[in-house]
């Protein structure tokens, strides 16, 4: 089932979906202990955030900003609290409430459902996470951390590349109508 | 509407969790040496408040402390006063007390360079009463040794002589005094004439014939024929002198301050005194051996000498 709400007058209907029950947890949960554990034993993988992107797909889709960024939130100081004692509780988390509030608001008034555009989103919120990281990095910590180089750049392709193909299997949690 | 409502809720609940988060960074970062992140914060932003504070509160103590509690320092000003009138006195008594200390340390020494004469040292306990008579009583009488037409004499020269002595004191008459007087004699000419006194601070020499030649500024010293005063005892100096038949008047100036006695010596004997001269007195305090009788004083010594068998 898919609900529609008007979000703005005089604009066209987007639509806001919903999960099945346990669907956003488990999810969470996965990418979490994913992120934790399988760059393990596969250090390629290390590139991937999944978390970033469960966050940015549950914004997107729920559209509704104070869930999206209280997810990002919960999703952020997860990963702080899985990350070890050199990450402060905070670092992942004040990042990922920005980008499930900016998600969140951008699926509020964009089409998000096309690949190509889910692709660029997801391009564009893995360097605005990374930037937000590098300011937390500078502001706070007092650490250097480069703003951006063509590791990042790699990166944010192949996260997006795999995003764009995650939330293709994500959309399936979706409740059907 | 409900749209706008919703998202500035969202915003607010952004910026609240953002903050808190925040927070919760600052409380586990430590910076090196300036400990943790929160507690640099707190302090960064008390600082002003803190600095302002301060500031705000020294302007309100300077100006109540400068305007409004002038009562205090009108209380300090005036016990500051009280405290210096007291201070006056007390250096006024202490330089009182110096100059006595410096006379009885003349009269010590005049004692201690006429050793063979006997003497007795005395304090002036009061002055005549009225204008009429000039005298001054001592603390010393007959139990001391005292006894009427003794001479009175200070470092600097004659005072008078005693004319009234009681058990524990004695009245003492001084050269001003009208009936006041001793023999004399001008230094240099060696012309003799009594002096006495006229009741007014000066003396007036008399009997000297209008003939003689007396220079303004001649010593006078007591010629000892009064059987009073020894001889060579200063009694002053010529201060005016003035034509006359048959006799000139002479002014004289006294040799001691009768105005200021304080301390006086009684000569307890009227055998001659050789009054030495400064100099003498300085060598007799240092322990050098005076010199000569006269030979400073070529006048003072034909007298002396004149007395001599």
């Amino acid at each position: 089932m898919s609900e529609t709400f008007e979000l703005r007058s005089g604009e066209t209907h987007i639509e806001v979906y919903k999960f099945l029950p346990g669907a956003v947890v488990a999810v969470t949960v996965a990418a979490l202990v994913f992120q934790a554990s399988v760059p393990v034993y596969f250090s390629k993988l290390e590139i991937l955030d999944l978390p970033l992107l469960v966050t940015v797909y549950f914004g997107l889709s729920r559209r509704n900003p104070s869930t999206g960024l209280l997810l990002g939130m919960v999703i952020g100081l997860s990963q702080d609290a899985l990350s070890g004692p050199t990450v402060p509780l905070g670092f992942y988390g004040i990042a990922k409430t920005m980008i499930g509030y900016l998600a969140s608001s951008i699926g509020a008034r964009l089409d998000t459902e096309h690949p190509a555009a889910r692709f660029a989103l997801i391009f564009s919120f893995f360097v605005l996470h990374q930037a937000m990281l590098g300011l937390i990095r500078r502001l706070l910590l007092a650490q250097p951390e480069t703003w951006f180089n063509l590791h990042l750049a790699i990166a944010a392709a192949v996260n997006a590349l795999f995003g764009t193909v995650l939330f293709v299997a994500l959309d399936r949690l979706r409740r059907s109508s | 509407m409900v749209a706008i409502a919703s998202k500035h809720k969202s915003l607010a609940l952004l910026g609240g969790v953002l903050l808190a988060q925040i927070l919760m960074l600052a409380v586990q970062i430590k910076r090196d040496s300036r400990g943790r992140l929160i507690r640099v914060w707190a302090i960064s932003a008390a600082y002003p408040f803190e600095r302002g504070g301060a500031w705000g509160y020294g302007k309100v103590r300077g100006v109540w402390t400068h305007y409004f509690a002038l009562q205090t320092t009108s209380r300090e000003n005036e016990a500051l006063r009280m405290e210096n009138d007291a201070l006056k006195l007390t250096i006024a008594q202490l330089q009182s007390r110096a100059a006595e200390a410096d006379r009885l340390a003349a009269l010590l020494s005049f004692k201690q360079s006429h050793q063979e004469v006997p003497m007795a040292g005395a304090r002036v306990i009061a002055a005549s009463a009225g204008t009429a008579s000039r005298t001054i009583e001592i603390d010393r009488g007959e139990r001391d040794g005292i006894r009427r037409n003794m001479a009175v004499i200070t470092p600097d020269g004659a005072v008078g002589k005693v004319i009234e002595v009681y058990r524990d004191s004695a009245q003492v008459l001084l050269l001003t005094d009208k009936d006041g007087g001793a023999g004399a004699m001008l230094v240099e000419s060696r012309i003799q004439g009594p002096v006495g006194g006229t009741g007014d601070p000066t003396m007036l020499m008399k009997y000297v014939a209008s003939e003689e030649k007396v220079n303004v500024g001649e010593k006078i010293v007591t010629s000892g024929m009064d059987k009073i005063f020894p001889g060579d005892i200063p009694i002053g100096t010529v201060m005016e002198v003035k034509a006359g038949y048959p006799f000139k008047q002479i002014r004289v100036q006294p040799a001691a301050k009768l105005d200021q006695l304080e301390a006086v010596i009684v000569l307890l004997t009227q055998a001659p005194v050789e009054f030495k001269k400064d100099a003498d007195t300085q060598n007799a305090q240092t322990g050098a051996q005076p010199s000569e009788p006269g030979a400073q004083n070529p006048a003072a010594r034909a007298p002396a000498a004149a007395k001599k068998p």
